[in-house]
């Protein structure tokens, strides 16, 4: 799978952070930053909350030929 | 896994965030069997945070606002009954009876009916109002498309958020808080103060000492809000803004160990019958931490709870405790206060100023004996971050300040207020 995100929607709520701080991370102006986007099989409980804890929907998981 | 114990029907009570989460969840998790979800609202689950925000203001409509995923119920593989509420549950017979009579049958139920907002003794009409569905926004916000004055009864983050969309919608507004202080319940003294100057600088009269003994309806449909020492406020709509209630009462019966919420364990299984969970709003859970039972009324903890719950149930030989720092965001007049940890009223308060590349950033702490309780941050969120991880790691004052001083050029205390 793989993490996208529309940083346009982002409101630094830095719930993904929280949950899943090896894909995400949080610039100074409190925007969503993306470490790394593909998420693999043993990554995909954590990155899946971390996305479902977005309160706004700013990031999701689609899959790798999406 | 153990198959045997995994049950086969999951009913989940509420189709808030609490309860849609917990469903998603478990399909997340790989769970094969029915969800079925009951909900007293018979419209698509949407979500509440914008309700005081950006819905009240107009840039979001119910359709923006959604928590299934873009395929809808089927798409997140869970099966609705909505509109009709539950009114009663049978541990026994493992089942959760509607209001028209209809019993579902569960193997394992998840209480997400989150909390009902209290009100004052109000007039018939619409004059008075409070906020926790879709439909209360959208009839506020018609409200406010005929003008001012809207007068907020209470000081706490919803009150002080339909204040701040009245005055971005440009109209006038005043809060009222019953307590000398306004804000200072949940953030004690000092940072209080801060905030009211921000309401005061975008034209919100905010007042102390000011408990309101009455509404009075005119007939033309605004009305008088009258204070006990005896001043009197115009109102064109009056929004009320002074706390939940847990919504239990359909549980009253029911053998679960009722509080003020469902009393959990720190696993957020109910206390009284086996196979029920509550979680969000509506649930009082142990914190190993503390040793005692809380009940945190925010968005982002009915989340991870759903997220456990969820895990708990497919898999009873690894439960998981919910350990995670009590966190919310309220957005006011465009400054982002984000709040970490829990406020203890012996705290002693300290503002650090940080400089970023994003300009100065200030973050209230609150400490005792050098130990950290909690932090508000204002307009800084990669600071949150680093207090939650904090808090949860049970680091001291000295420890979160170097967090802080790490993310920053500079980071310098500031006085106080
Ligand atoms: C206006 C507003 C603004 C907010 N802003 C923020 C914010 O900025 N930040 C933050 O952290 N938190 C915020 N919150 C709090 C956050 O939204 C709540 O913590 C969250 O909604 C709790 O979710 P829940 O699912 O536990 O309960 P609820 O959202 O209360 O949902 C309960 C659901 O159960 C249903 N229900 C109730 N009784 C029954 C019954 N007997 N049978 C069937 N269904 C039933 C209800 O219809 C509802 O759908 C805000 C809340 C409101 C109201
Ligand atoms: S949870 Fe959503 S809003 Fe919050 S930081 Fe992550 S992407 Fe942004």
């Amino acid at each position: 799978m793989q993490i996208k995100a529309d940083v346009g929607k982002c409101q630094g709520y830095g719930n993904c952070v929280d949950l899943d701080p090896e894909h995400f991370d949080l610039d100074d102006d409190g925007l969503v930053v993306l470490l790394r986007t593909s998420v693999d099989e043993a990554e995909l409980e954590k990155s899946g909350a971390a996305v479902r804890s977005c309160p706004v929907q700013a990031v999701w998981l689609a899959d790798d030929d999406a | 896994m153990t198959p045997d114990r995994i049950p086969g029907r999951v009913v989940i009570v509420g189709t808030s965030v609490g309860g849609i989460r917990t469903g998603q969840a478990l399909r997340a998790a790989g769970y094969t069997g029915e969800v079925v979800l009951v909900g007293a609202e018979d419209v698509a689950p949407y979500d509440k945070p914008p309700l005081s925000k950006q819905v009240l203001v107009g840039d979001q409509a119910a359709g923006d606002i959604p928590l299934l995923g873009p395929d809808g119920w089927s798409g997140d593989g869970l099966t609705p009954m909505l509109g009709r509420a539950a009114v009663r549950l049978d541990p026994i017979g493992k089942q959760v009876i509607l209001s028209d009579g209809e019993p579902v049958d569960y193997d394992a139920v998840v209480l997400a009916t989150g909390a009902h907002p209290r009100n004052i003794p109000a007039p018939e009409g619409y004059l008075v109002r409070t906020v926790r569905e879709l439909r209360d926004s959208e009839a506020i916000r018609a409200q406010f498309s005929s003008g001012g004055p809207v007068v907020v009864v209470g000081s706490g983050f919803i009150g002080a958020e339909v204040a701040s969309s009245a005055r971005q919608l440009g109209l006038e507004a005043t809060i009222l808080e019953a307590l000398p202080e306004p804000f200072a319940r949940v953030l004690g003294s000092e940072v209080a103060a801060r905030i009211s100057r921000l309401h005061a600088d975008a034209g919100v009269s905010v007042l102390g000492s000011a408990a309101v003994a009455r509404v009075e309806p005119l007939a033309d449909g605004t009305g008088v809000v009258h204070l006990a020492d005896g001043r009197r406020l115009p109102a064109a709509t009056v929004v009320v803004g002074i706390g939940v209630v847990p919504a239990t009462a359909w549980l009253a019966d029911s053998g679960l160990d009722l509080d003020r919420g469902v009393l959990t364990d720190e696993y957020c299984r109910a206390s009284g019958a086996p196979d029920v969970y509550a979680v969000g709003d509506v649930a009082r859970w142990f914190d190993v931490r503390s040793g005692e039972h809380r009940l945190v009324e925010h968005w982002t903890n009915a989340v991870e709870q759903a997220n456990l719950v969820a895990h708990n149930l497919l898999h009873p030989d690894e439960l998981r405790p919910h350990a995670k720092a009590p966190y919310f965001w309220s957005d006011q007049h465009g400054l982002k206060i984000q709040m970490v940890g829990r406020i203890h009223p012996d705290d002693r308060v300290s503002f650090l100023r940080c400089a970023t590349t994003a300009g100065d950033k200030d973050v209230a702490l609150y400490s005792r004996d050098g130990g950290f309780s909690a932090a508000v941050v204002l307009g800084w969120p990669r600071a949150v971050v680093a207090c939650r991880q904090a808090w949860e790691r049970g680091e001291d004052l000295a420890q979160v300040t170097g967090r802080l001083a790490a993310l920053s050029t500079t980071a310098i205390p500031v006085p106080v207020g």
